[in-house]
């Protein structure tokens, strides 16, 4: 079955609702809660350590978030641009921020 | 004869519903990546500040926190799951446990929060005012941003326990979920957002 399910992409009204099941679902949370419990033990390892936890574990379970419980990853292009648009918006600002400081 | 003209026509357009509420969802994410780019300064400039503050963290109970609001995403996106299913019953179950581990949050908050106050440990007391300059701006920010936060797990509890009689009543239609998806994708960010608090003010240390 198409996975796509948005009303502008062209998927028959039956397949509209198409997503994750409860078991995909249990999965992804129970990999959240185990990613919890990496980023507590990495930021037991030293500030070097917790950095890192906090740069890439953090935004792992963010994107779980969206990509499943927010359905993301069934949606069409448009919104999945909308976002990356924000995001990178983001990524801009910050890398401005630390540019700024790292200099002054 | 035209039936299209004699017949009611609804119009709906769920796309659109589910756009609206991804840009509301993104003036949010802006909203509280001020807030975490003025940590982000911050920490830079007084680490060792932000340090010692975030020892004084109850770990646990932050942690704690999250694996409830976790918990609670995963209780709401199955509840949608079920509604699609037409399985109502299940749905209001997974409705009414989401409202219930938000409020299990929130309690769980105020403890934290009652402790840290009754240790001297917010803006204006005289114990705070003698820490470090880093210490008194680490503690600002979390009471701002965890107040914040909670103030978005309040709204999300209000609209949740709306759509739980709108469930109850059957206005959630299995075929029509908008609402209750657009409800679950504004109580999800409140999870996401949750999910940077945590490394950031009770894994400082």
């Amino acid at each position: 079955m198409n996975e796509k399910y948005s009303d502008r992409s062209g998927v028959e009204p039956a397949d509209r609702h198409a997503g994750p099941g409860y078991s995909t679902l249990v999965a992804v949370w129970a990999a959240l809660v185990a990613l919890t419990g990496l980023l507590v033990l990495v930021s037991r390892a030293g500030q070097g350590a917790a950095v890192w936890g906090l740069l890439l574990i953090t935004p792992l379970k963010a994107s779980l978030v969206f990509y499943f419980f927010m359905h993301l990853k069934y949606e069409g292009l448009l919104l999945k641009t909308v976002l990356a648009v924000a995001l990178c918006t983001l990524v801009v600002f910050f890398t401005l921020l630390f540019a700024d400081t790292a200099f002054h | 004869m035209n039936l299209e003209a004699v017949l009611p026509h609804e119009h709906r357009d769920d796309f659109a519903g589910k756009l609206g509420m991804w840009l509301f969802l993104l003036t949010e994410i802006l909203f509280f990546s001020g807030l975490f780019l003025c940590y982000s300064y911050l920490r830079a400039k007084y680490p060792a500040d932000f340090h010692q503050a975030g020892s004084d963290m109850n770990v646990v109970l932050g942690v704690a926190n999250t694996i409830v609001l976790l918990t609670s995403s995963l209780t709401l996106a199955a509840g949608i799951v079920a509604i699609q299913r037409r399985r109502r019953r299940l749905a209001l179950g997974c409705v009414l446990a989401t409202i219930l581990l938000g409020l299990v949050f929130l309690v769980d908050k105020a403890v934290e929060w009652t402790a840290e106050i009754h240790h001297g440990l917010y803006p204006g007391a005289s114990h705070l005012a003698r820490q470090p300059p880093g210490v008194q701006v680490f503690f600002g920010l979390y009471y701002t941003m965890t107040g914040l936060h909670g103030l978005h797990v309040i709204a999300g509890i209000s609209v949740l326990s709306v759509m739980a009689v709108w469930v109850a009543r059957g206005r959630i239609e299995p075929d029509r979920p908008l609402a209750l998806e657009n409800s679950g994708l504004f109580w999800h960010l409140v999870d996401v957002v949750w999910i940077f608090l945590l490394p950031l003010f009770y894994l400082a240390a």
